[in-house]
């Protein structure tokens, strides 16, 4: 599906690593790779580094050692400056005083998109959620799962080859969570999308991933490389089988085996 | 009053108006029997006759004070509001500055009016310069917490699209700002009409362009109390009004999209 060679990986990361200057070590050297059109899913117990790795990646914090290297070369040398990447926070994030039009078209506004562009760029976006109808609305006036999704709308108006969404559905009630896994899974087979997800739900990285990569904690690093080639579209026949169980249970033993050594140093 | 009743326009306005007429009621019968003379306590209307009777003199006087009034809430609004764009530019230049804009607040107005009064030939500016003296720490502070209060998902995000440092006070610093700016007006708008009539008591200037509180100053000196309660009055009805026009317009604002206003009534 969305495997085969490519020219050269979405970012790559080499050796990268993450200190604090109060000396806590937050990732030790990482390798890994994601290459276009996969959805990575980063998976993990809380404080294992997956935002810290993540953030690394969208280019919010420097390594503190080694290097990424984004579309074969340096970020900075790499098209315009913050419109190849979106990025989806766990909260909606949004501004209040906007309305949800306002707010999807910001990134579009700040990267100097002429008026007309940007109003075209944030109907499309808002479109692709289904929120079209909403664009006149104040966040305020919308539950808290169509705000994540003016959120997305938001990361997809710059049309960006790179998604990164940290725990984006985390706060939102099972049901909720459930549909928009659906319709991201959806969307990213429709714009051929680069994701890399963060999440510590082992059922949503196996229902949504073409690849886990399960780390553990203090120092955070990747443990496992999972590839889940499952065929797509999956569907809620997907969760209910017996392949997803068993994805999951492979999962699941694998952030236990993480967790082993850090959360319960004493059995070690 | 119940919280999760809330209640009606109409009662809101009517139940402060029914207290209102029970007190003049009560305070007009109570001159009435025992007699009070008006020049110890007149009855509310005697004041209403006086308010009319002098209302040329009165009008003149409630324009001046207003003005000054509004003048130093203008000037508060405007230089509060730079100042703490400034604060919010580096940690440095608040902490050394805020120190002098506590200062500012903390010494009472009586004791440093006579001496602007005496540096500030213009009994007019000097007067006005006491009112924003008053008036402006609440705008500087409300407004230097608004804009460091900043959502530090939405500062991740806007770093992330390489906006600028205008851009990031401009579209993100500015606007969420305006709750707590518009909270620090509410008090300033009290305080510049504080500022107004005590500088105006502490210079004592008669004679043309004389404000509400020469007024009440002279009216004391003259025993002549009704005119002395009307000019209160006057002072508190503006007073009122002042606050009700920054209650208005932080509504026009912020009711669309803030919590504080969006319960509001309309």
């Amino acid at each position: 599906m969305a495997n085969g060679a490519q020219v050269a990986p979405v970012v790559a990361i080499a050796r990268a690593e993450k200190s604090y200057p109060n000396g806590t070590r937050a990732l030790a050297p990482i390798d890994l790779e994601i290459r276009g059109g996969e959805f990575l899913t980063l998976l993990g117990p809380s404080g294992c580094g997956k935002t810290t790795l993540l953030n690394l990646i969208a280019g919010l914090i420097a390594p503190s050692g080694g290097a990424l290297r984004w579309w074969g070369g340096d970020f900075t040398a790499t098209g315009v400056p913050g419109r190849r990447q979106g990025f989806v926070f766990q909260a909606p994030t949004l501004m209040p005083w906007a309305r949800v039009e306002a707010n999807v078209r910001l990134p579009l506004d700040l990267a100097g998109v002429d008026r007309d562009t940007a109003t075209r760029g944030a109907v499309a976006a808002l479109t692709q959620v289904g929120l079209a109808e909403f664009a006149r609305h104040y966040p305020r006036e919308l539950s808290g799962g169509m705000q994540m999704r003016v959120s997305i709308a938001r990361a997809l108006a710059t049309v960006p080859d790179l998604l990164l969404m940290d725990e984006p559905f985390g706060a939102l009630d099972e049901f909720t969570r459930q549909r928009l896994d659906g319709e991201l899974a959806a969307l990213w087979a429709a714009r051929g999308l680069t994701v890399v997800f963060v999440t510590h739900s082992i059922y949503e990285a196996v229902f949504l991933s073409t690849r886990v990569a399960v780390m553990g904690a203090r120092p955070g690093r990747v443990i496992a490389d999972v590839p889940i080639d499952e065929p797509f579209p999956r569907g809620d026949a997907f969760r209910v089988s017996t392949t997803f169980a068993r994805r999951c249970q492979q999962l699941s033993a694998l952030v236990a085996e993480a967790g082993a050594g850090t959360l319960h140093p004493e059995q070690s | 009053m119940m919280d999760n009743d809330a209640p009606s326009r109409m009662l809101r306005v009517a139940a402060p108006a029914l207290i209102a007429v029970l007190l003049l009621a009560a305070w007009q019968g109570l001159v009435v029997a025992y007699d009070v003379p008006k020049y110890i306590v007149p009855s509310p209307l005697v004041v209403l006759q006086t308010l009319i009777a002098d209302r040329a003199l009165l009008a003149d006087a409630l324009f001046v004070t207003l003005g000054i009034a509004l003048t130093a809430l203008a000037i508060a609004t405007v230089v509060g509001t730079l100042v703490a764009l400034l604060f919010v530019q580096s940690r440095w230049i608040e902490m050394s500055l805020f120190p002098y804009a506590v200062l500012l607040q903390v010494t009472p107005i009586v004791a440093i009016a006579p001496l602007i009064i005496i540096w500030v030939k213009d009994t007019r500016i000097a007067l006005i310069l006491c009112a924003v003296v008053v008036a402006i720490f609440p705008i500087i502070a409300n407004t230097t917490l608004g804009l460091r209060s900043v959502d530090h998902g939405l500062l991740n995000l806007f770093r992330m699209c390489r906006a600028s440092r205008w851009q990031v006070l401009l579209r993100l610093r500015i606007p969420g700002a305006l709750p707590y700016f518009f909270g620090g007006l509410r008090i300033a708008s009290g305080l510049a009409l504080i500022g107004a009539v005590v500088a105006e008591f502490v210079a004592g200037t008669g004679g043309q362009g004389a404000g509400l509180a020469y007024q009440i100053l002279l009216a004391g000196m003259q025993l002549n109390i009704p005119r002395l309660f009307a000019a209160l009055f006057l002072i508190a009805a503006a007073g009122i009004a002042l606050f009700a026009a920054t209650v208005w317009l932080s509504h026009a604002v912020l009711s669309s999209w803030h919590e504080s206003e969006a319960a509001a009534p309309g």
